[in-house]
């Protein structure tokens, strides 16, 4: 068996790459921003929020991928005016993938930072604030940077999940090589040809090999963001 | 001159309700209580977290709070310095960016209070590379006192910042913190109930309990008063005498204080003569005779006269005396005060061993932590 990838397979790896960084791009500031609302906010409907944030990690991706095409597709009442006034098209494209992957990724990346927030001791906070700092001010040089471990393994558990989500993106933005055909789907389409099962298990490979390096480098940085943050 | 700090609180609690009226004054204010008597829930009201029903709060002219003309500074805006019973250092960052995180939001402001002297003050030159996780207690409370002074604060907040150490580190705490009182010129509100700090550090004593304010005034006229239990029915019960020193004699070990006509020999005093000092004499430490005695080791032999006989609630009786003008307390026996017949203006003899008498600007006052 040839252990070399194809033209083919480096396309799928490229795509996931790329589809897997800009829903994590994308994803992280709001769910920086939930993950605050639901740490430290006191406000009604913080319960529905809370649902509506994990909904994704319920239900089936497929009725994600589903969902997403009745409101972002191009007849949607959010795909229409991004369609007309931007000319910005979701459905079957690259950034579609993006959006379905970091809609299905999104509540780990919440919980994640929200762990390390509820770990955040808020007298720091209040410490802060009587030596001057404004919220927005507090926000950055204190709650931020304690929650730092937070925020990067969110990076990475979103991101590793990007890079397997499947049922969400092939039903939003379908199987488009080189456009939306990430690993999982490129698999997929391999073991729907004849004789495909060698190149679906190169490319498991690859996707057990880019998991497993981000795991790693994931916990490096973890160590490390702790000894800054001195605990 | 207004007062550096006027405060009038209404607040209801669940069950608890607090009201308190006090001023604090320029120096050190203590307020003393026992714990549950709302003095940290009033400390949050003055920094401005818990917001009152009712009542003023005023900073020198500036008013922070006022129920009725609908004032409430924000916490971050009344430039009050706040000291925890925990240091609470920011963990993520080194001493000296603690240090510099409210100096740097003071920007724009006169900044009286410069780092290198806060440091010097404090002893806190060689930790300032360090990380809070690597700081004993007592160096991590320097630090959160040192940072909350570089904010440029108007008033510095002290919330029982001694309880979370142990006894040594408590006298060498309270020392620095003297040195602050003496360094910066910046009204401190320091929250107790410790009795050994309040008669150290106290210019101004608000007695509180319940959520009242019981007594207030200058500390050393309340705690002679021997009818606030708070205060007489402790073990610790103490006069204090505000001196100046007036001699060394190191041949002998001793310092002379005089304290209104009295002189007192107290252990030598790292203090230059004319320098303010304060002594505390426990009231369990001070003996009576009906005439001068002869042939003591005790130094201190002074002539009063007995002013007032109270029993305390143990029986033990505690006696008031009038020595060179100022107020001394004794702790004796019922059966002491029938066997010397003790009776109000009566002249009698105080003693008092060098050794029992406390000067504070020295170290050696972790004896007074056990009352």
């Amino acid at each position: 068996m040839d252990l070399a990838l194809s033209p083919d397979d480096w396309l799928a790896v490229r795509t996931s790459l790329i589809v897997a960084a800009r829903a994590v791009v994308f994803a992280l500031p709001l769910a920086v921003g939930a993950a605050l609302l639901l740490s430290r906010g006191r406000f009604p409907g913080r319960i529905a929020l809370d649902a509506l944030v994990h909904a994704p990690m319920v239900l089936s991706p497929v009725v994600v991928g589903f969902l997403l095409l009745m409101v972002f597709g191009v007849d949607g009442p959010l795909g229409r005016p991004l369609l007309r006034i931007f000319g910005v098209r979701l459905v079957f494209s690259s950034a579609g993938a993006s959006l379905a992957a970091g809609v299905g990724a999104f509540p780990l990346m919440v919980r994640s930072v929200r762990l390390a927030l509820d770990a955040a001791d808020p007298k720091l906070e209040l410490a802060a604030r009587s030596l001057g700092a404004g919220p927005w001010d507090r926000l950055v040089s204190i709650t931020l940077p304690l929650a730092a471990p937070g925020v990067l393994s969110a990076v990475v558990v979103g991101f590793a999940a990007c890079l397997g989500e499947f049922g969400a993106v092939i039903t939003f933005a379908a199987n488009i090589p080189g456009q939306t055909q990430t690993l999982p789907l490129a698999i997929y389409a391999d073991l729907q040809a004849p004789g495909g099962e060698g190149a679906a298990l190169k490319l498991a490979g690859v996707s057990f090999a880019i998991a497993v390096g981000a795991l790693l480098a994931a916990e490096l940085l973890a160590r490390r963001a702790r000894r800054g943050s001195g605990r | 001159m207004s007062a550096p700090l006027s405060v009038a609180v209404q607040k209801t609690l669940g069950a608890f309700d607090l009201d308190v009226v006090f001023e604090g004054a320029p120096g050190v204010t203590v307020l003393f209580g026992p714990s549950g008597a709302g003095k940290s829930a009033t400390l949050a009201a003055i920094a401005g977290v818990l917001v009152p029903d009712g009542g003023r709060i005023a900073l020198g002219e500036e008013t922070l709070y006022d129920e009725g003309g609908r004032i409430a500074l924000p916490p971050e805006a009344r430039r009050i310095g706040w000291v925890f019973q925990d240091a609470r250092l920011f963990p993520h960052l080194t001493v000296e960016r603690n240090l510099r995180y409210g100096l740097a939001r003071a920007r724009g402001r006169a900044a009286p209070i410069a780092f290198d002297e806060v440091a010097a003050v404090l002893g806190l030159e060689r930790l300032l590379a360090r990380r809070p996780r690597d700081l004993s207690g007592g160096e991590a409370q320097r630090v959160s006192i040192g940072r909350a002074l570089l904010s440029q604060p108007r008033l510095l907040l002290m919330d029982e910042p001694l309880s979370a150490l142990d006894a040594a580190r408590k006298a060498d705490i309270l020392a620095f913190i003297e040195r602050v009182r003496d360094s910066f010129a910046l009204p401190i509100l320091y929250v107790t109930h410790a009795l050994a700090e309040t008669v150290r550090l106290a210019d101004r004593l608000v007695l509180m309990e319940a959520g009242r304010v019981v007594a207030e005034g200058p500390l050393a006229e309340l705690v002679a008063r021997v009818d606030l239990p708070m205060l007489a029915e402790r073990a610790g019960a103490a006069a204090v005498l505000d001196g100046v020193v007036t001699a060394h004699e190191p041949a002998r070990g001793l310092s002379v204080v005089r304290a209104g006509e009295g002189l007192w020999l107290c252990p030598a005093l790292d203090k230059p003569i004319h320098a303010p000092v304060r002594l505390v004499v426990l009231a369990r430490d001070v003996i009576l005779a009906m005439s001068e005695p002869q042939g003591l080791s005790a130094r201190n032999v002074l002539q009063g006269r007995l002013e007032t006989l109270t029993t305390r609630r143990d029986g033990s009786v505690l006696a008031r005396l009038d020595v060179g003008g100022r107020p001394l307390l004794a702790a004796l026996t019922p059966d002491a005060v029938a066997a010397l017949s003790l009776q109000r203006g009566l002249p009698v003899w105080a003693v008092v061993k060098s050794v029992a008498i406390e000067g504070a600007g020295r170290s050696g006052l972790s004896a007074l932590f056990d009352g």
